[in-house]
């Protein structure tokens, strides 16, 4: 599958966000998801299908003021 | 208007008026200690790419956990009132918070807010539950708006973000607390300097929200201690009710009983 992963073309084996997450060794991490521009509570990533194409932001807590 | 040992945000009771940003200190060890000696009870945080290589966030929030202060998370970067309410959203489920700092940025060169687009985003996430701190100018129109839309903080800027300029708008600011006796009102942003944090104390401001003039001093950690301390100064000042100033001199010690030796 060809998902562009926080903006880099990626080819991760994966039908769901929840797998993508497996497959990119995020599963456990203390991530927050989006999908082409929309949240996915991670809930719901397991029941979130991907497909080519499809656009995810994956992020964490950093630095702010 | 609050006493001092009242400082309530949504609820929560606070004692330190300080609020930190964690951006741009040399070391996680300097951001941790400058944390402390602030004696801040509210630190500001963001939402950015994880690296599944690098996994630099998952670090830095043990080390926040570890300081123990809440998170106040921002929506820092957002232009639009889309990318605000998804970071927001994404924010409530990594940090576990319904707090949220509010910025829709409305241009590059003075980061200031999209006033507009900030009363929009401010109404959707009050609607759905979310805490809105708003990052706002001293505009009292605005203020009244988001005020409307569900937040019961404000936060409007002295300067522009970073530039360590104090409180541009003086008057603005003494206008918008005259206006909003029962609202707590933080500035956020633009400070440089303790003297400019106790001003804005001083003026009757509830709290500040600082990030740059700790990170960058040369000694982050002494200037988070030196804020903390101006900002109980100004606070005091306050309450204790600054006499009113005049233009010519008045003198202060007594003209009668003075010998006379001509």
């Amino acid at each position: 599958m060809k998902l562009v992963v926080n903006g880099e073309m990626q080819d991760v084996p994966a039908r769901t966000l929840a797998e993508a997450l497996q497959s990119l060794d995020l599963a456990e991490a203390k991530v927050a998801t989006a999908l082409n521009g929309e949240f996915v509570p991670a809930r719901a990533r397991a029941a979130t299908r991907v497909n080519d194409g499809d656009r995810i932001e994956i992020v964490a807590p950093r630095q702010g003021g | 208007m609050t006493r001092k040992s009242d400082f309530t945000l949504y609820g929560v009771k606070l004692r330190s008026r300080l609020m930190l940003g964690t951006s741009q200190y040399p070391s996680p060890v300097i951001l941790a200690e400058a944390a402390r000696a602030s004696g801040a009870e509210i630190l500001t945080v963001s939402l950015r790419r994880e690296s599944a290589r690098l996994k630099e966030g998952q670090d830095f929030w043990r080390l926040i956990r570890d300081i123990g202060a809440r998170v106040l998370p921002n929506t820092a970067g957002c232009y639009s009132v889309k990318e605000a309410v998804t970071t927001a959203q994404m924010a409530r489920e990594v940090f576990g918070t319904p707090w949220v700092k509010l910025e829709v940025i409305g241009e590059a060169d003075t980061l200031q807010p999209d006033p507009f687009g900030l009363v929009e985003a401010a109404r959707i996430l009050s609607t759905d539950g979310f805490e809105v701190f708003p990052y706002t100018t001293e505009d009292l129109v605005v203020a009244e708006r988001l005020v409307e839309a569900g937040c019961k903080v404000l936060m409007p800027w002295g300067a522009p973000i970073g530039s360590g300029k104090g409180l541009n708008n003086v008057f603005g600011l003494r206008a918008l607390r005259a206006h909003f006796p029962e609202v707590p009102l933080i500035i956020d942003a633009g400070l440089g300097l303790p003297s400019q944090a106790a001003a804005a104390m001083e003026l009757g401001y509830d709290g500040v929200l600082l990030n740059t003039a700790v990170a960058k001093a040369g000694d982050p950690v002494a200037m988070a201690r030196a804020f903390g301390q101006a900002i109980e100064a100004g606070r005091g000042a306050f309450l204790a009710g600054p006499m009113e100033s005049r233009d010519m001199a008045a003198p202060s010690t007594p003209i009668v009983g003075r010998a006379v030796l001509t």
